[in-house]
């Protein structure tokens, strides 16, 4: 059984009296592991797409099951409990709290999911060490570079140990340079065995992912995988 | 979300704007310590009121000339002259009555006061001598009024101490000759400085017999008759007998008039209560302005915050821890005020005591209480629309926003 399936979703958005097809009829269905890029020109869905799967947002129709369960019904609160225990957001702009320190902003999710401060500590030394950040722990948002930035946020998107990590566009607010860092350490995440879907308009970092899924007009135009035969 | 890490996590958004969070303090602080000092104020002036009628002494029943309408607790009948007449026979009498301790009537007037070579315009008062231990005065030297048969009606003086100082300065008095009016009296005894009760100034004041007050000032009248009782629970018994006793020496007609010193004080603590609370409610208004201020900072702070708390909702947080972290965040905020202000109150009240001595200036507990629970109640209550906002914000568009 697939770690994600969607099938049939639906989202609408109205706008005033006009509505917004952002996905219609989307079938995905993804194994645990995997190495996903979703690409296509803008306002094709990616993001809408991505929040959907983050459980951030919520179909008009069809189904989502996330590790065997359908989260169709799941209340507002019932869905931040589950994004607490298998989902971490890497965002194009980093979504630093600007008055907490790097290490207090790895710490955040340990800390809003409520588990003691002996743990949290253990764990945010480890991130900070697995990520070259361990002397910038007590540097706030303003006193670090992009790419610090990044690799912040994506300390604090694992701290949790998710299973799935969703990144809208990681490199989009980076040099080349940077960029491919944060490639390379998404990547190396992944080889650990997290799957990772990355929303990205860089043809090169496309090109690495295992699996293309082309979004147009809310709808997947290709998907690498399916030739394979996706159950669905 | 633990309790602890809500209250470190809101302690953390509140020192991280200092400049909101020091006008926040500053709005709060100010209408705690409005109550905290005008309560001391208020209360201080009811202490100091209360303070002089108990120097009274508290068994005391003073009986008037005259019927008043409003049955004696209007402190203006202190000074009201009226045409009845109270006789030294009604005086003598009232020894008799059953529960009375000690009587001592009362004649008064101005008349010019020498001595030596000084003179001095001054209240005269005729009275005997139980009038010193029934209005708890203390002599500095000498004797007060004679008690001894024969001896009542004496040529005798006794002096107020500041009109003492002011005729003889620092030479002695006992047993001199003093000029008052157009007689000549020997100064027995100086009466230990007592300041003023009840508007009247005591130590400018020459005490000298009944009698002789009646020959002075050419009259038979008494103003007031001063009884004490033998305790406090007798005094509405006493009064009875007492106005029963005066009703029948004067024909049958109740034509006097009596206070007790528990009706004056009773209504005098009344209205200074009042003017408290008073003062209380106006300070406590400004509490409310200030709430309002605490909501619009944490609506602006929600404004503000907006992607933080898409934030802190992709990565797992309820709307209930969020709520409750902004409502904390509030709660600090008018409570850190409370706690200014309380202090400042304090000081305030601190130096209306330097500028008063006289007025115990001090806050009352309740009033402490109060403003530090208004303060917080209002950071909960108008904590708690923004905090509600922030809750139930959407987390894409939270987060979308920047
Ligand atoms: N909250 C919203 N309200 C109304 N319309 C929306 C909303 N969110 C997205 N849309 C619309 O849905 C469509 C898909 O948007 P989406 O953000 O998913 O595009 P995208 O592929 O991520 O684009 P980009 O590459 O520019 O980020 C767009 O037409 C967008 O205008
Ligand atoms: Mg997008």
């Amino acid at each position: 059984m697939a770690l994600i399936e969607l099938a049939s979703i639906e989202r609408r958005f109205t706008l005033g009296d006009s509505v917004v097809h952002a996905l219609r009829g989307v079938n995905i269905s993804i194994e645990a592991g995997e190495y996903v890029a979703v690409i296509g020109p803008s306002g094709s869905g990616k993001s809408t797409l991505l929040n959907l799967l983050g459980l951030l947002d919520r179909a008009d129709a069809g189904t989502y099951r996330l590790d065997g369960r359908d989260t169709t019904g799941l209340s507002p609160d019932e869905q931040a409990a589950m994004r607490s225990r298998h989902i971490g957001f890497v965002f194009q702009s980093f979504h630093l709290v600007p008055r907490l320190t790097a290490a207090e902003n790895i710490a955040l999710p340990m800390v809003l999911a409520g588990i003691d401060a002996a743990e949290r500590k253990r764990s945010v030394q480890k991130a900070l060490a697995a990520f070259g950040l361990a002397d910038r722990a007590h540097h706030r948002p303003n006193e670090l570079s992009g790419g610090q930035r990044q690799r912040v946020a994506i300390a604090r998107a694992t701290v949790m140990q998710p299973a799935v990590l969703l990144c809208d566009e990681p490199t989009g607010n980076l040099d080349r340079h940077t960029g491919q860092e944060v490639t390379h350490l998404l990547e190396s995440l992944n080889a650990n065995g997290v799957t990772l879907i990355v929303v990205t308009h860089d043809p090169a970092m496309a090109e690495r992912a295992r699996r293309q899924i082309r979004m147009e007009d809310g709808a997947v135009l290709s998907d690498s995988a399916s030739s394979v035969g996706v159950a669905g | 979300m633990k309790p602890l890490d809500i209250l470190r996590f809101a302690l953390r958004a509140v020192t991280a704007y200092p400049l909101r969070t020091a006008l926040m303090l500053l709005a709060m602080s100010i209408g705690v310590a409005a109550v905290v000092m005008l309560t001391a104020l208020g209360d201080g002036a009811r202490q100091y009121v209360v303070n002089e009628f108990n120097a009274l002494g508290s068994n005391l029943l003073i009986v008037l000339p005259g019927r008043s309408e409003t049955r004696g607790v209007n402190p203006a009948n202190f000074f009201t002259e009226t045409p009845r007449d109270l006789s030294i026979g009604d005086a003598d009498a009232m020894h008799r009555v059953a529960g009375v301790v000690r009587v001592a009537p009362m004649v008064a007037g101005t008349s010019e006061v020498a001595f030596g070579g000084k003179l001095r315009e001054a209240m005269v008062v005729g009275t005997a001598h139980d009038y010193l231990a029934l209005r708890r005065f203390q002599l500095a030297q000498g004797q007060f009024l004679p008690d001894e048969e024969g001896q009542r009606n004496a040529a005798v003086a006794v002096l107020g101490s500041k009109l003492r100082s002011e005729l003889a300065g620092s030479e002695p008095v006992i047993g001199r000759m003093v000029r008052i009016g157009d007689r000549r009296y020997r100064v027995i005894g100086v009466l230990a400085p007592t300041g003023n009760a009840m508007g009247m100034a005591v130590d400018e004041m020459a005490y000298i017999p009944t009698e002789q007050a009646f020959a002075l000032f050419n009259t038979s009248t008494l103003v007031r008759i001063f009884i004490e009782t033998r305790d406090r629970a007798a005094i509405e018994a006493t009064r009875t007998r007492v106005v029963n006793t005066l009703k029948a020496r004067h024909d049958g007609e109740e034509d006097v008039t009596t206070i007790t010193q528990d009706a004056v004080l009773g209504t005098f603590d009344k209205i200074l209560s009042a003017i408290t609370f008073g003062v209380a409610g106006i300070a406590a208004i400004s509490l409310g302005v200030a709430g309002i201020l605490v909501m619009n900072v944490m609506l602006v702070a929600v404004t503000q915050r907006t992607p933080e708390i898409g934030l802190l909702k992709a990565l797992g947080a309820s709307g209930a821890v969020i709520r409750l972290a902004f409502l904390t965040e509030a709660v600090l905020l008018s409570l850190g005020g409370a706690i200014v202000g309380v202090a400042l109150g304090q000081l305030g009240a601190w130096g209306l005591r330097l500028a008063y001595p006289v007025l115990p200036a001090y806050p009352p507990y309740w009033a402490v209480a109060a403003g530090l629970g208004t303060a917080m109640l209002t950071g909960v209550l108008f904590g708690f629309l923004p905090a509600r906002r922030a809750a139930g914000l959407h987390v894409v568009d939270a987060l979308g926003r920047r």
